[in-house]
């Protein structure tokens, strides 16, 4: 070895790993970006339940959101995983289907939708509730149905105080697939960690995984900037 | 990054439910429904493994306790001068430390943690000099590198919150401690320092709960927590679901106290109008 460190390691073909990694960090930005997806119509759902919906809808919402937010994602992600395929899987039973193996990839999107769905309702009810009052009074006033209401006023009102929040959601979701190494499914920290186990060469597997991820991240936000500055237009900025 | 949200994720003190506000009908419904929910876990599943493990589970809890108040101090010492360099810092800390945070929050823990373990772990003993310091017998271990992990994350998040708080002191104040004729060191140990760190206080109460529930993942690296003790348990027993749900429970109860000790001392803060 003539470097100190040995690059071909990180060659994109057969000897090489770089292209495993690559096809890892794939599977992390899928999971990452169903389970954010997930998330949000959870915490769409959510938020209007916790805002608008009875006394009994609201507690359970706020167990829900209080015990994720209470318990490590790890044990949820364990707890989910197992509890979430078992449970389909009895279900399927039931209407005669038989058990199915559900891929790891549906059920990582679940585990990360799940729990993002606890984040972003509590975002997006903060966001609602800053919607000044007389917006959604005056488009009733309009006789518009509460559905159109939300659809053109409540939701795009109350955009540019979600956009921060969401916006970091979607740094922890990105993140928090790294969790799902731990139950054996095959995203970048796993498969990197397979590659520094081979090779041995442990820092510059890490290494580059980081910078993938610190990757993901700059760019999301570079992409976050030109979405919250959209979202702002029209707004006058606070200094 | 914005501040509030961060501390938005985590469990915040006005989030847990005064006990007088439990007595409503249907809540009471609600609380007998769970009550009853909880009978049929304890009547249906199996916990008579409990109390073989109870004495390694309880020294599981004080080692994930251990971990979270080592590893918060530790990052808070460490965010302190990470926050004011990047405040009033020359380029040549501003820099480094805004990147060590961008990078640091930009990548997972757990990647930062193996990277540690298995990356350092890998590359000490090849150096003689490191081998036979008296380091040595701690780098062996591996609950120094959880630490490490953990404080340096720590250390970020809160690094970027105290450069918010740190900004945020009115310039006044400031100006009033120069005026009184406080020198620098006077005036950041009895003014900044303490008005950015109140400043602070809700967000540190999130920060310190989000520290809590990433404090299982030493787990992974062989330290032996609570989570590693009933990792072992679902092991030896072969039960799924029983050892999990009492974690949550343990980690819902941590995560309870710890809040409620934090509302405890911000209540102590005097505040004008509040």
């Amino acid at each position: 070895m003539d470097s100190f460190v040995n690059w071909s390691l990180l060659a994109l073909s057969a000897p090489g790993w770089g292209g495993v990694l690559l096809q890892g960090f794939l599977r992390s930005i899928e999971i990452a970006l169903g389970g954010y997806a997930l998330g949000l119509l959870l915490g769409i759902g959510g938020a209007f339940g916790k805002l608008y919906g009875g006394p009994v809808l609201r507690d359970l919402l706020e167990c829900y959101t209080t015990v994720v937010r209470a318990v490590p994602e790890l044990v949820l992600i364990l707890l989910l995983y197992y509890a979430g395929t078992d449970l389909l899987n009895q279900l399927l039973g039931l209407v005669a289907i038989g058990p199915v193996d559900i891929s790891g990839l549906l059920a990582g999107i679940f585990v990360i939708g799940v729990v993002q769905g606890a984040y972003s309702t509590e975002v997006l009810r903060g966001a609602i509730k800053a919607v000044p009052a007389g917006q959604i009074e005056a488009a009733r006033a309009f006789g518009m149905s509460p559905a159109k209401v939300v659809r053109r006023i409540t939701l795009p009102a109350m955009l540019s105080h979600a956009i921060p929040g969401l916006a970091n959601l979607w740094l922890i979701a990105t993140k928090d697939t790294a969790l799902l190494a731990v139950v054996g499914f095959a995203e970048l920290t796993l498969v990197t960690r397979q590659a520094a186990g081979a090779t041995k060469a442990y820092f510059l597997f890490f290494c580059a995984a980081g910078a993938l991820y610190l990757a993901l991240t700059l760019v999301s936000n570079l992409f976050i900037g030109v979405i919250e500055r959209h979202a702002r237009r029209g707004l006058v900025e606070r200094r | 990054m914005s501040n509030e949200t961060t501390h938005a994720l985590a469990l915040a003190p006005e989030d847990l439910p005064k006990a007088e506000s439990f007595f409503k009908p249907h809540r009471i419904v609600l609380i007998v429904l769970f009550g009853a929910l909880v009978t049929a876990i304890a009547l249906f599943m199996r916990w008579d493994w409990l109390p073989r493990y109870l004495p390694r589970l309880g020294t599981g809890i004080l080692v994930s306790l251990a971990m979270l108040f080592s590893t918060s101090i530790l990052g808070f010492l460490l965010a302190v001068p990470l926050g004011l360099a990047q405040v009033t810092g020359p380029w040549f800390l501003k820099g480094p430390a805004r990147l060590f945070c961008t990078v640091v929050r930009g990548t997972p823990l757990l990647l930062q943690l193996w990277l540690l373990y298995y990356g350092l772990g890998s590359l000490f003993p090849q150096f003689p000099a490191i081998r036979q310091s008296f380091l040595w017998p701690y780098l062996r271990e591996a609950w120094p590198y959880g630490v490490a992990a953990l404080t340096i994350s720590f250390a970020a998040y809160e690094g970027e919150v105290m450069r918010g708080a740190f900004a945020g002191v009115p310039q006044g104040e400031l100006e009033a401690a120069r005026a009184y004729g406080m020198g620098r060191w006077t005036l950041f140990r009895r003014i900044w320092l303490p008005r950015a760190v109140h400043r602070a206080l809700p967000t540190l109460t999130g920060e310190t709960v989000l520290q809590l529930k990433s404090t299982p993942l030493v787990a992974t690296i062989t330290v032996v927590d609570v989570y590693a003790v009933i990792s072992k348990v679902r092991q030896e027993t072969y039960l799924t679901y029983e050892p999990l749900l009492l974690l949550a429970l343990i980690y819902m109860c941590l995560t309870g106290l710890l809040v409620l000790a934090f509302r405890y001392f911000e209540n102590r803060i005097p505040t004008r109008g509040a």
